[in-house]
């Protein structure tokens, strides 16, 4: 296929547009009465179309499903672009779902079905398709969704599996370099009811985020300074030998070092609880945040198992999404990292919560400032 | 370690003079940087150092100050030319940052800049150091940036100073000019001090202090901590002696500076 620079060039400049803030309606579980668990079939459903938006965020949705089984459609348009993983200019190219590391995060509901239409552009230089971890079948929907350049496809399935569970790009041959360059992402199946804290009581949210973690691979020449490539045919043989050394150079949440700090922190206030999807489409990963708890944490991400409560920090592994539940109780700045600090002040794998409100001296105080001995 | 200096002097004056510098072991002496003359003169400072009322951060004073002795202070930073003839002659650690010739030395920690001094006094014959925060911050004028926060701590509420130096950082982040230029071609300041407040902080010879002052601004008691030295740049930082690489620092939040550099001072005539 030919190459076209100035369409890669307006591709990439399209990608650096921020997502729209969006927040999560909190909708009471005011309705008991949850119509029709179970649809026997697609036929004749409701269809509802999602608009997705770029992670942290998460499109709006309703905690408790306030109807029956529907089709929820998503599109998603794969991206092969240049991307830049740090504030010394590290490139490496990515494979993004809707154009982002990582691709967004989708809620449905449990009995729902997902319908998604991927769309594989002229402009990309290669075959992709999705493997929904959600999803039962066809290497979960990897064997039906192979796109090649200039090709969309659509898949249905049936989510009957409640929690948070990876997608990745999954081509034959060249599964794991898809993935650790960005093509993954995760997708949230709410039981209808909505989260529950394992004795029967509902759990709910003010707001929610999704954090990809990403392991990177990037070539370095002799001096030890990192490679830039052309195209990713061109840095594929490199990437692969460093990929084997199993050494990640950046481990990062969102795309690049600092993507979640600053004046991209993510925010709340006292009082608020935060729902945090945490996925890591490869590698283990241990998330904590620093000077709060996971209240209630489905650390493997499975709705339908009891919550652990007031955990210190919860491992996930490659290729799974976990969920925690906190309820900030008091105002600062909080470090959420991975709890390799290693892998968080080293390699990047750190965000930032920004939390607005009162201090609460019953629970913090400080007796006596640093004095002389 | 005089008669070492003088004979520095003597092998510059032969070689000048005569051409006569086969007769000396040592290699040539390297001419000294281009520097311009800080004056002993009163001005506003904000001070150094960690400053606490009753326990809790506040900013430092500002203060009428003045440096005790006219000093000469280098025009530019330490160029990566400069540092490599030390390093060639095995008197000075590797940089690890970028190796271009005009670049600004980066990568330097502050055993590393000492280290350059002591060999630049002895090929010169001159005493070179590292500058105080005051020096610096002279030969900086107009283009030194205030880093105070601004903002009254609330006594029932630490969070409200931490997020406010969380968003302070935020802000300066926004605008930061990330590449290392040219030593010389960043910007220049009244004195005719150039490169100042770029991607490159500059180690000084001030010590951290802690300073604990009470409600009427007086000083209670100050402690200097020396194993941690003032960097100067676009806000002064407080950094480890062995530091080379700030950016991999391992604190868990804030911003650390980008790159570590130097430039020096001699005193006298």
């Amino acid at each position: 296929m030919t190459f076209t620079p100035m369409t890669r060039r307006t591709v990439l400049a399209g990608a650096a547009i921020a997502g729209a803030l969006s927040q999560v309606h909190a909708v009471v579980a005011e309705t008991k009465e949850v119509l029709t668990p179970v649809a026997a079939s697609a036929e004749g459903l409701p269809r509802v179309k999602v608009t997705l938006v770029d992670p942290p965020f998460v499109h709006a949705h309703e905690q408790v499903a306030t109807s029956g089984p529907k089709i929820v459609e998503f599109e998603m348009t794969i991206h092969e672009k240049k991307i830049v993983l740090d504030d010394d200019g590290t490139e490496t190219f990515a494979f993004a779902f809707n154009g982002t590391v990582p691709g967004p995060l989708m809620v449905v509901h449990e009995g729902d079905y997902v319908e998604l239409t991927l769309i594989n552009p002229e402009t990309n230089d290669l075959m992709h398709n999705i493997d929904f971890h959600a999803s039962t079948g066809a290497l979960g929907g990897g064997g039906l969704t192979q796109v090649n350049p200039g090709e969309k496809c659509v898949l249905r399935f049936k989510a009957t599996k409640a929690g948070v569970f990876v997608y990745h790009c999954a081509p034959p041959g060249m599964v794991a370099w898809h993935v650790v360059s960005g093509m993954n992402g995760a997708i949230m199946v709410l039981p209808r009811d909505g989260l529950k804290d394992g004795k029967g009581n509902p759990l709910h949210y003010d707001r929610v985020y999704y954090v990809g973690e990403q392991d990177f691979y990037v070539p370095r020449d002799e001096t030890g300074a990192f490679r830039k490539y052309d195209s990713p045919a061109d840095a594929y043989d490199d990437t692969l030998k460093v990929m084997r050394t199993l050494t990640p150079t950046h481990i990062v949440f969102n795309g690049r070092v600092g993507a979640l700090t600053g004046d991209s922190a993510m925010t709340a206030k006292v009082g608020e609880t935060v729902l945090i999807v945490h996925s890591q489409a490869n590698r283990d990963t241990r998330p904590h945040l620093i000077g709060g708890h996971g209240n209630f944490v489905w650390a493997t991400g499975k709705f339908h198992n009891a919550p652990d409560t007031d955990q210190e920090t919860w491992f996930i592994p490659g290729g799974t999404a976990g969920a925690a539940l906190y309820t900030f109780e008091q105002p600062g700045i909080y470090a959420y990292v991975n709890h390799n600090l290693i892998e968080a002040f080293e390699l990047g794998a750190a965000a930032h919560f920004k939390v607005e409100g009162d201090w609460n001296n019953d629970l913090m105080t400080q007796v006596l400032a640093p004095t002389a001995v | 370690m005089r008669v070492w200096v003088a004979l520095a002097v003597l092998g510059f004056a032969l070689a000048a003079g005569v051409g006569a510098r086969l007769w000396f072991a040592r290699p040539a002496p390297v001419p000294g940087p281009e520097v311009v003359r800080l004056e002993p003169m009163t001005f506003r400072h904000r001070l150094d150092g960690d400053w606490r009322r009753d326990g809790r951060p506040v900013d430092p004073p500002r203060a009428e100050l003045r440096i005790p002795a006219p000093v000469w202070i280098m025009v530019r930073p330490v160029s990566v030319a400069d540092y490599m003839a030390c390093v060639d002659e095995g008197a000075c650690g590797m940089p690890s940052g970028p190796r271009g010739a005009d670049l600004p030395v980066t990568g330097v920690n502050w055993l590393d800049a000492n280290a350059y001094a002591t060999w630049l006094s002895r090929r010169t014959g001159q005493p070179w150091r590292l500058p105080t925060d005051v020096e610096w911050a002279q030969g900086a004028g107009d283009l030194f940036r205030d880093d105070a926060l601004g903002i009254a701590d609330d006594p029932a509420n630490p969070a409200v100073r931490w997020i406010a130096e969380y968003e302070a950082e935020a802000a300066r982040s926004r605008t930061r000019d990330r590449d290392i230029r040219p030593a010389g071609t960043l910007n220049r300041s009244g004195t005719g001090m150039r490169d100042i407040g770029g991607a490159v902080w500059e180690w000084t010879s001030t010590c951290l202090r802690q300073v604990d002052v009470d409600a009427q601004g007086r000083v209670l008691r100050e402690r200097p901590n020396c194993g941690i030295y003032i960097a100067e740049g676009l806000h002064r930082a407080a950094l480890t002696v062995f530091v080379r690489d700030p950016k991999s620092g391992g604190c868990s939040v804030g911003t650390p500076p980008d790159n570590l550099g130097f430039r020096l001072v001699r005193e006298g005539v």
